[in-house]
């Protein structure tokens, strides 16, 4: 990944001028290195927010400072020198980007290739200055307007700020309080970027909505905010990321995603992730520390998550359901994969309070390389919730014998009524399963993608059609050089 | 064939040329200077005691990991066997027969055998089947070795008995349309329907330009599939050749009947 280093270094030039003489100058494009007060104002000044999102924000960073980076999780990385980050850097302009796809990685080109993305997606996501009116921005228009007649909200985490205060007021931080750990407090201070969905009452959304559409308009934030509100007896399905790798200068990436439901309502949120995950040698990559939570406040409501992380460095995450509501259902499918030097411990928390809820948890682990994959799961039945219902199914899949997965499952349960299963199992793509392939005529890499996709099934058949497809050729690709 | 042969015409009728195969497995050696020949539209009969290295032979043939060939030569159709990859061996068209066909689970039959047809005719440099004509093709050949076509939906040999997964090894080998087949104690743990289907797998593909290696216990199988020529392998080498008649006798004397010294290795 020569580009991004090559980003990376850029970026630092560029910014470095700036650290002599920096105040609180809203015209600059970049906020100087470092967290610090007067930083936080400046990000709120550059999005225009009114005084209370600033009140906001500035507790929030109070808050972080009395905090402590959480330790308990299984990886591995060099402390973080938070001052040494750049927390606000507006959207590259078109000039700094590459001319053409000439200029881009031919290593980052093969994998779109792989992926069977048009050259111009490739151009928009290699971050080429694309000066014609491309496709997907008319698609982008249409499907506003689309949007707009069923009173549906899509927009901006800054627009909805200025645009929506009241429902803003209500729901942030209202799932994920701003003090849940360090990364959602650092988060409460700095989200520069992220969505705002409301679904009104009664709506099913008539499309996938997708971060994707808005890919044209602004890099994807460092530290996003998102919030998806789903009014009663509404239905939304939401795809966050992107399966071809994106070009990204910021390591650290600490998001925070906060759902809700009311009553007969669903929200189901997909992602892939792929974000750079260094190199062979466990060099670069980036850093993910997301906190995602849903909350069932609704009785019959329904919150699903389905994820695909191949990519970062070090991967941190529990997207998680509060069941508040009666007969509430929540659902965690992930796949996750790691090669080469990186690590991932995630999982999720399935918190019942309400009567009648449900759970389902199925995770499946793919480590290969020098990788460690950890399974880190809670399943928490409170005093109240009767006949609560869980049933969790950890599978992990090791390639190779130098990598490790790790299931770590915390059950919970304070009421007898309650059902819980947890079943999990480790095992190895055999020799014997590879030779058989080999045998029928699959090259080794073909071989381990079927072997892994045929694993990971339960989890992919989740996803929606169009991100099925890459998703399971994304699947094949992170595993390359992973056999023989 | 009424007409006397050249050498070099006799060379050209040659479709597996074994020479003097030595392979080692796990720092041991096994085979110890197999010689074989099999032309067009032969199908030969293995057969020999156990640890013998009859299992060996055929991964070897085929290139599995671990099966290290020390010493001798490998040629197909006139190409260097020993010098390709097992997939490449494949597109060849050397199609192996599982003892213990492999399960994959979440991979379906019909996907698993799709993505392996079209892996064999990219490296044959013709067009991958359409996912229409594909459908046609597998539905037909389940068809004729009556397997029940949700099987096709299932995952490869998921929860199969033995004897649906030696039924499975036989719709993919009439989907591949191997040139050369070795089918490896495939008829082992097989109650009689089961074999026929077998033996009917292999006889559909008996023809002037295929051949076949049968590697087997017993020479029940060869009641069905009639063999052209029939070989012991005994102690890494092939100690006796002869026809169909060899079985026979093998049946009614044992190894031990015939001179043949059961796990001499």
């Amino acid at each position: 990944m020569v580009a991004t280093e090559q980003a990376q270094q850029t970026v630092k030039e560029v910014s470095d001028a700036y650290k002599y003489g920096f105040v609180t100058d809203i015209e600059s494009e970049k906020a100087p290195k470092g967290l610090n007060e007067d930083v936080i104002r400046f990000i709120s000044a550059k999005k225009d927010e009114p005084a209370w999102l600033l009140g906001w924000r500035l507790k929030a960073y109070e808050k972080w400072l009395e905090m402590e980076e959480p330790t308990w999780a299984m990886v591995d990385y060099p402390e973080i020198d938070f001052q040494d980050i750049y927390y606000y850097a507006a959207p590259k302009s078109a000039e700094d980007g590459p001319k053409s796809l000439d200029e881009v990685d031919p290593e980052l080109l093969r994998t779109y290739e792989k992926l069977g993305i048009s050259l111009k997606e490739q151009e928009v996501l290699a971050g080429v200055a694309v000066d014609i009116v491309f496709d997907s921005v008319s698609v982008a228009t249409t499907f506003r307007k689309k949007l707009k007649e069923a009173g549906i909200i899509f927009c901006s985490i800054s627009e909805a700020a200025h645009d929506y205060p009241d429902m803003m007021k209500k729901y942030l931080g209202s799932v994920v309080p701003v003090t849940d750990n360090y990364y959602s407090a650092l988060n409460s201070a700095v989200f520069t970027d992220g969505t705002f969905v409301y679904i009104p009452k009664g709506v099913r959304c008539p499309m996938e909505l997708s971060t994707y559409f808005r890919i044209n308009e602004a890099n994807t934030g460092q530290f996003e905010r998102t919030i998806i509100i789903a009014d009663e007896g509404s239905y939304v399905s939401y795809l966050e990321g992107c399966t071809a790798p994106m070009r990204d200068e910021n390591q650290l990436h600490a998001a925070v995603v906060e759902l809700i439901t009311h009553d007969d309502a669903e929200i189901k949120y997909s992602t892939v992730q792929n974000w750079y995950p260094g190199d062979k040698d466990g060099k670069g990559g980036i850093y993910n520390f997301v906190t995602k939570r849903g909350a069932c406040r609704g009785k019959n409501s329904k919150i699903s998550w389905t994820q695909v992380e191949t990519g970062s460095a070090v991967t941190w995450k529990y997207p998680s359901c509060l069941l508040i509501g009666d007969n509430s259902v929540g659902e965690f499918y992930s796949v996750a994969i790691t090669n080469n030097y990186q690590q991932a411990d995630t999982g999720t928390k399935m918190i019942h309070i309400g009567k009648n809820t449900s759970s389902t948890i199925i995770s499946k682990g793919i480590s290969a390389g020098k990788s460690e994959a950890t399974y880190r799961g809670l399943v928490k039945i409170l005093a109240g919730a009767e006949n609560a219902r869980n049933f969790t199914q950890c599978d992990s899949l090791l390639i190779g014998d130098r990598c490790g997965a790790h299931t770590v499952p915390y059950i919970e349960v304070k009421n007898p009524s309650a059902q819980v299963e947890h079943e999990a199992t480790t095992s190895k793509i055999s020799d014997e399963q590879l030779f058989y392939c080999l045998q029928r005529g699959l090259e080794v890499e073909d071989a381990v993608a079927l072997i892994v996709n045929g694993f990971c099934r339960d989890v992919m058949q989740q996803l929606p059609m169009e991100f099925a497809v890459e998703a399971q050729k994304l699947l094949g690709i992170s595993l390359e050089g992973s056999v023989g | 064939m009424k007409e006397v042969l050249d050498k070099t015409t006799f060379k050209e009728n040659v479709m597996l040329e074994i020479k003097n195969l030595h392979v080692v497995v796990e720092d041991k050696e096994i085979l110890k200077g197999v010689n074989l020949t099999i032309k067009n539209g032969e199908v030969h009969a293995i057969m020999g005691p156990n640890g013998a290295g009859k299992s060996t032979l055929s991964y070897a043939i085929c290139g599995k990991d671990g099966y290290e060939v020390t010493k001798g030569s490998v040629f197909y159709n006139g190409k260097d066997l020993l010098d390709m990859d097992p997939h490449e061996r494949a597109g060849e068209g050397l199609f192996l027969g599982f003892q213990y066909p492999v399960e994959i689970p979440g991979v379906s039959n019909m996907n698993f055998l799709r993505t392996a047809l079209n892996s064999q005719r990219r490296y044959q440099g013709e067009d991958e089947v359409s996912a229409v004509d594909f459908l046609k093709l597998i539905r037909a050949r389940a068809k004729e070795l009556d397997m029940d076509p949700e099987m096709l939906k299932r995952s490869v040999n998921v929860g199969f008995s033995g004897g649906e997964k030696k039924r499975n090894e036989m719709v993919q080998m009439a989907v591949l349309a191997p040139s050369m087949a070795i089918l490896d104690e495939t008829d082992s743990g097989l109650d009689i329907d089961a074999l026929r289907i077998v033996a009917d797998g292999i006889n559909r593909l008996r023809g002037p330009d295929r051949a076949a290696l049968i590697i087997t216990h017993y020479q029940r199988l060869l009641d069905y599939v009639v063999p052209d020529f029939v070989h012991v392998l005994a102690n890494g080498r092939i100690v006796k050749s002869g026809t169909k008649d060899l079985a026979l006798q093998l049946e009614a004397k044992g190894y031990a009947g015939l001179g043949i010294a059961e796990n001499a290795a």
